[in-house]
């Protein structure tokens, strides 16, 4: 361990430490732009000059390793002299635009060029001009004459992003940084690259001059698109989202945010938002005031209840609620009699329900997700369900770590897999079966009764020995893991698998209350029906919140059908969407922006967080309306003053964690015959997943907010007598979609990708099962 | 793509290096496939990284560093003569004026009948013998006196 | 027969045809590797024998050779490379070019041992991509010395195995530098790393790496048929052994010399056969563009070795002599120089790209009679922003030729500031005022 001085003060640092760690953490700032402490060491905007003792010349802080007994000085005359001819260097063929640039008021160089600068220019031939660049729909590249070279966008995409995007041609004074030919941008975390901008070069396409930064309020808040709970600074400015950017927490989203994250809260100002209840009056929508909207509803399920009894009457809940909001809607559908209330509206197997010992979860902390040697993710479109998730292991691989994938699509998730083995969706439990076998086999241990007749293949065994290798493992199962219709079976497998290697096991969740749904106990409770059950026996009422069925559910046809055959249907949600057509009421609540609530993430962390601005219009938080209607309804307990006061009743946060648990009890392993024929694979696209980033157009925009199109392998292609590009007819039972058919040569044999969430698959049905492709 | 004799010998260079190291065979590749292209387009450049098993624009930062790959198409012939100081000492000042004057054009533009693209060089490694010059990246010729400047563009059909 | 002067020890017998293996070892070629194989010479004993002959490195430091060997590390089982750089591109240096072309087994040969005394097991060679006929030639005598069995497993039928592979540039003056050839064998952009991490610990593939000049391997066979005290004899103390000069410009017959370490320049000049027309001599930059210029009065007073040069305020670089006679403005010249470096910079470090093109501007409107007072204190200035402040030398590089131009020539430069034309006015000079204007996009 090192000792180094630093302005006069001492500090040790471990080995291989450089001088700017050693400032880092003595508290020194030394002025920089390349350095970023996610990236690698890039020394070359020579900002970081300081004075070393005893060296010929000033040294780059950022790659200077600390020596034991090193003397440096950041401040004095020689290395300040050295700080600004740099500077001096970097503003030359700067443009002096600060009051135009977007950037302005937020930029590094800018900042640092008030300190550091001269104040007339000693430059005084022609400035560089820059060519701008179009990279897509949400980086703009308009101004690159502002570029100065740190490449950190350029690293950004080699070592976090895992694609290499942009990069730096030319050379010398001619150097630029480009995409290739104009290609767009597709990584679905390009936004950070804005972020690591240093100036205004990169900045935010769907922003660009909407404000400026000292005009915005920054206000904190919680991602609701996916479990892991990414913390969010929301700027805002006259009641209204102008942009989201990363709100640093190491223990989740590090320094990043997804796209998805980062602008989806152009859905929030969606012209397709609710504003005003509404009421359907003679089969026409008309607007009313909350008061007779609610009593509306009151009446209406009444009605429903004195009528056809209160187990007539299903409440179906998307997972991206807050966990107040899941309390209520359960506490009220109960306080009318019925047990029929679920937030897992994607998931098909039910057969665990009340056989859980807690709620299902990560079983691990995410930041020890990078610290494992060995992993095992079962059925995953990880990437883009978990881009954050993706990039630990992505990062993680790189110091050792062996990460093994079982699943239906073989997309480059941009990292070194060890092993993977690429099945057709309904043979997932057979191939994880094989790796628990072969796991047994390689620790001697008594391989499960049910497993005798499973044959290990060379891609089991891979995936075993990379397992059993390891000391350290963990088994997640993904979203289509958990959306699967043996969805308990690969949990008992994972569980198995678990035992043989003392491993941990978890699920990755889908959404911001995957895990919450439970504590808020938003699931039929004994004699209850599940959401698929609420489809399949169709009700005579149903209350959603914040749920689109047709989008949001593993058998869009059967919920459509559902919902067209019902009598009363009441919509509390942002967006009028599909419900226009089923809906009788339609009450406009607050997206996660506008109320106050908590997420509990896949790791189970509780995050409670407040609007950042008003409701929009009339609308209101969902869980007052709840209240309100719980009121109306004369059932007892609903006096809330606040929405604490909700959280409160179902879990305080340090009580979280004695909830958590995976473990099944009282269901044996058993492994039934896989059907055969065409399977769909049905993906959640990263930009359809919930009802906001449905409606964030520059999402939309970009490749993958493209129409869902029937993938398969060129073998099957053939077979149907397909070409890629043409127009198909898929069917699914009684349903169809118009899609178009593409080739993609990694699929599995016998099995047709189309994405799930989208109005043109809704008509199919379920997300998983039999499927037939023909042309149109 | 590129034809089976470009692959064999972008097979031959990428065997020089270890296993897993094919990027090191990217210059010769792009020198191979400029050979045979006359100069590298997008396709070609997108079509190397696939061979190769490198990002797209990791082949374009390299095809734009190297000042020997040609990005756009230009003539048949490529001259490219030094006016670096050791040959500008010997006369290349003169050289490329005679060169701009026969030929009509200036430095980076190509002649008419799209025959000859006149280019600046820098040192080529072979000052003893300034002025020098490069024909088509591989035929170096040097002392080129006015006269030899004129035998050369003779032949340079 | 190819004349390289009555000193030269590494280029005689050498008729530009006779490169070959067979007359290669019929000039005793190969028998330095023979004898180290035959008489197992131990590593360290050929390592301590090159650090004797006081052997420094021709690429342009002057580091010492076997100094550099011997920071291998030793004990690393894993893969090692050699790396020969041959991607001569400073301006004024082709000395490289005729060892490749004319004596490329001698090379192959350093190589070997180069490779025997540090446990490396590949090597590369990285040849400047405009001398493509070298390049074709040095893969044919790679073919040659592999059939005969030089090159391979099981060397003269010994346990010592080398692999050697040749590589070109394709027009890049910053791969001649070290790290910037690793990031080009490497198939990327040459841009030179920052160091520390050097070579020997993390080097091609992040693998302790040796690189070496080509002249400098070239000398190697010699040393150890020879000895090292041999060579060291043959120069000065500190400054062993012949060395190539390039010797270019305004004298009657440009050209490679080897003379000893410590040869008065005048010699070398008269070598050259004195200066064309029988001008009087003005300036010279002794070791290739990147070394200070030096007046024609000092230089005709050095030795040729590197402390001697040193001490007349140069560098021996890599033995190029640019000569420039009296007909030379030294703006103008300064100009040229300064256009090379803005146009070869790798761009990633911010001194460098930005200042070179402020340096090449600044001498631009100088020569082009739009210069200011204020401009000749800047340019130094700016060349001071950059030296040392840089990833790699090339900073340097380009800083000084500025600052030394304008430090030995001030009033030259004045003159155009202040009469906006050239105070050379010697007709018919080349390079003169008079001379025809280089047509250049700024
Ligand atoms: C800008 C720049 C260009 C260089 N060009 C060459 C070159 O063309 N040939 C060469 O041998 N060394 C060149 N060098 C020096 C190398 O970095 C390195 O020091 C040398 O190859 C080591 O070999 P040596 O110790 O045998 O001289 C250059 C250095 C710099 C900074
Ligand atoms: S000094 Fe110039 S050539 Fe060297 S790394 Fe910096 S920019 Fe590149
Ligand atoms: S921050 Fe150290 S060189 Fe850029």
């Amino acid at each position: 361990m090192p000792k180094v001085e630093i302005d006069g003060r001492q500090i040790e640092v471990p080995n291989g430490a450089t001088v700017m760690d050693a400032a880092n953490a003595l508290g020194i700032a030394i002025p920089h732009f390349c350095y970023h402490k996610k990236l690698s060491i890039a020394a070359n905007c020579r900002m970081c000059l300081v004075q070393v003792e005893k060296a010929p010349k000033p040294l780059p802080a950022c790659a200077t390793p600390v020596t034991d007994g090193m003397k440096v000085f950041t401040e004095s005359e020689y290395a300040r002299t050295a700080q600004k001819g740099v500077m001096e260097f970097l503003l030359i063929n700067h443009p002096l635009d600060c009051p135009i640039c977007d950037q302005g008021g937020e930029c590094q160089l800018q900042d640092l060029a008030v300190g550091y600068g001269k104040g007339a220019s000693r430059y005084a031939e022609e400035k560089r001009v820059v060519f701008h660049k179009n990279v897509g729909p949400l980086i703009s590249m308009e101004e690159m004459t502002r570029c100065i070279h740190c490449t950190r966008c350029v690293r950004f995409g080699q070592e976090i992003a895992g694609v290499m995007e942009l990069g730096m041609m030319g050379r010398g004074e001619h150097a630029e940084i480009v995409s290739f030919v104009g290609r767009s941008v597709d990584s679905e975390l390009s936004g950070n690259m804005i972020d690591l901008c240093p100036v205004g070069a990169l900045t935010s396409k769907p922003f660009r001059y909407s404000a400026r930064t000292w005009e915005l309020a920054r206000r904190k808040s919680v991602s609701p698109h996916d479990s892991l709970g990414s913390n969010l600074v929301v700027q805002v400015m006259a009641n209204k989202v102008m942009r989201v950017l990363p709100l640093e927490n190491e223990e989740l989203n590090e320094c990043w945010l997804s796209d998805r994250d980062r602008f989806a809260y152009e859905g929030l100002n969606s012209t397709e938002r609710l504003t005003q209840p509404m009421l359907k009056i003679d089969g026409r929508w008309q607007e009313v005031d909350w008061q007779q909207a609610l009593a509306a509803v009151a009446k209406g399920l009444k009605n429903v209840q004195a009528q056809h009894g209160p187990q007539a009457l299903g409440a179906l809940a998307a997972p991206h609620s807050t966990l107040e909001e899941l309390y209520l809607l359960g506490k009220l559908v109960r306080g009318i009699g019925s047990q029929n209330v679920d937030f897992r509206l994607r998931q098909s197997d039910f057969s665990a329900d009340r056989k859980q010992t807690g709620a299902p979860w990560l079983g691990m902390k995410i930041a020890d997700i990078g610290g494992l040697d060995r992993v095992l993710v079962v059925g995953s479109f990880l990437r883009k369900d978990h881009p954050l998730v993706a990039n630990r292991l992505r990062q993680a691989t790189k110091r050792g770590q062996q990460v093994n994938l079982i699943h239906a699509t073989d997309d480059d998730l941009l990292m070194n897999l060890a092993h993977k083995a690429i099945v057709p969706p309904q043979q997932l439990p057979e191939a994880l079966a094989q790796v628990v076998k072969a796991v047994a086999e390689a620790k001697q241990q008594p391989v499960p009764a049910a497993l005798a007749g499973v044959k290990v293949g060379a891609d089991a065994k891979n995936i075993a020995a990379s397992l059993a290798s390891g000391g350290n493992t963990g088994v997640f199962l993904g979203n289509l893991a958990e959306q699967h219709p043996q969805a308990v079976l690969l949990r008992l497998l994972a569980q198995e698998l678990a035992g043989l290697l003392g491993a941990k096991f978890g699920f990755f969740g889908a959404a911001a209350n995957s895990v919450g749904g439970y504590l808020a106990q938003a699931v039929p409770g004994a004699g209850g029906l599940n959401a698929a059950a609420m489809l399949a026996e169709p009700r005579k009422a149903y209350l959603l919140l914040n749920a689109e069925p047709e989008l949001d559910c593993h058998d869009p046809r059967a919920a459509i059908k559902a919902m067209q055959a019902t009598e009363f249907v009441i919509s509390l949600s942002a967006y009028k969407g599909y419900a226009l057509e089923y809906a009788s009421v339609m009450l406009p609540i607050a997206p996660f922006t506008e109320t106050s609530g908590s997420f509990v993430n896949a790791e189970g962390r509780m995050q409670s967080f407040n609007g950042v601005v008003k409701p929009l219009g009339e609308a209101r938080p969902a869980w007052k309306v709840l209240r309100v209607l719980g009121n109306l309804l004369g059932i007892k307990g609903f006096d809330y003053d606040s929405s604490e006061q909700v959280r409160d009743e179902i879990v305080k946060p340090d009580q979280v964690a004695a909830k958590l648990d995976n473990r099944l009890n009282g269901l044996a392993l058993e492994l039934p015959a896989a059907s055969g024929g065409l399977q769909r694979i049905a993906d959640v696209p990263i930009y359809f997943s919930d009802a906001i980033v449905r409606r964030a157009p520059s999402l939309q925009q970009t490749q993958d907010g493209a129409l869902p199109r029937a993938w398969m392998n060129a073998a099957l292609l053939a077979r149907l007598g397909l070409k890629d590009g043409q127009a198909v007819t898929v069917r699914q039972g009684e349903g169809e979609a118009a899609v178009n058919a593409a080739c993609d040569d990694r699929l599995p044999r016998d099995g047709v990708r189309l994405a799930a969430a989208h109005s043109s698959t809704r008509n199919l049905g379920p997300m998983s099962g039999e499927i037939s492709v023909e042309p149109r | 793509m590129l034809s089976a004799e470009s692959l064999k010998k972008i097979d031959r260079e990428i065997a020089k290096f270890p296993a897993g190291q094919k990027q090191s065979a990217v210059m010769a590749a792009l020198a191979i496939a400029q050979d045979e292209k006359g100069w590298l387009a997008t396709e070609t450049m997108d079509y190397l990284a696939h061979y190769l098993g490198m990002p797209p624009i990791a082949v374009y930062e390299v095809a734009s560093f190297y000042n020997m790959y040609n990005l756009a198409p230009g003539g048949k012939h490529k001259l490219t003569i030094c006016t670096n100081l050791p040959c500008a000492l010997s006369g290349a000042a003169d050289a490329a004026e005679h060169l701009k004057q026969c030929l009509g054009v200036g430095f980076n533009e190509t002649t008419a009948d799209g025959r000859i693209t006149l280019k600046e060089g820098e040192c080529m490694g072979a000052c003893g013998d300034a002025p020098v010059l490069l024909v088509n990246n591989k035929r170096m010729c040097g002392s080129m006196s006015r006269d030899k400047l004129d035998q050369l563009l003779a032949e340079l059909k | 027969m190819l004349d390289y002067g009555p000193d030269a020890i590494l280029m005689t017998g050498l008729d530009g045809s006779n490169w070959h293996l067979k007359d290669y070892e019929a000039r005793g070629g190969y028998g330095a590797l023979k004898k180290i194989l035959n008489e197992k010479i131990t590593p360290e004993a050929v390592v301590a024998e090159v650090k004797k002959s006081g052997l420094r490195g021709r690429g342009g430091a002057g580091f010492p050779a076997g100094l550099k060997w011997s920071f291998m590390p030793k004990q690393y089982t894993g893969a090692k490379y050699l790396v020969c750089n041959s991607d001569e591109g400073e301006p004024g240096t082709f000395k490289d070019r005729d060892i490749l072309r004319y004596n490329p087994h001698m090379l192959i040969e350093g190589m070997l041992i180069g490779a025997y005394a540090m446990g490396i097991g590949t090597g590369y060679n990285y040849i400047h991509g405009e001398i493509w006929a070298e390049y074709e030639l040095f893969e044919q005598a790679l073919a040659e010395a592999r059939a005969a069995g030089y090159l391979g497993k099981n060397i003269l039928g010994t346990e010592f195995a080398f692999e050697l592979h040749a590589v070109h540039g394709y027009g890049a003056y910053i791969c001649g530098e070290e790290t910037g050839l690793l990031e080009s064998i490497e198939g990327k952009k040459g841009q030179p790393r920052f160091k520390p991490p050097f070579p020997a610990s993390f080097g091609l593939y992040g693998k302790p790496t040796t690189i070496n000049n080509t002249e400098t391997f070239a000398a190697v066979p010699w040393i150890i048929n020879n000895g090292g005290d041999a060579f060291l004899a043959l120069g000065k103390p500190n400054n062993g052994g012949t060395k190539l000069f390039s010797v270019s410009g305004h004298v009657n017959r440009p050209g490679n010399y080897e003379v000893r370490l410590g040869t008065p320049f005048a010699k070398l000049l008269e070598m050259a056969g004195g200066m064309r027309g029988g001008r009087k001599i003005k300036a010279v930059i002794p070791g290739g563009s990147s070394a200070p210029v030096l007046p024609g009065h000092i230089i005709m007073q050095t030795d040729l070795d590197y402390d001697s040069i040193a001490k007349a305020g140069s560098m021996l670089g890599s033995g190029a002599v640019i000569v420039m006679d009296e007909t030379t403005c030294m703006v103008r010249a300064l100009e040229r120089l300064s256009y090379f470096y803005f146009e070869e910079s790798c761009g990633q470090c911010t001194p460098c790209r930005e200042g070179t093109g402020w340096m090449y501007r600044m001498v631009h409107r100088i020569e082009h009679g739009k210069g200011r007072q204020e401009d000749l204190d800047l340019l130094t200035n700016v060349a001071d922003n950059i030296a040392g402040r840089t990833i790699c030398a090339l900073g340097d590089a380009a800083a000084l030729p500025v600052k030394s131009f304008i430090n030995h020539f001030r009033d030259e430069f004045q003159y155009h500031i202040d009469h906006k034309r050239c105070m050379v006015s010697v007709p018919g000079g080349y390079f003169s005022a008079e001379s025809a204007a280089v047509e250049r996009a700024a």
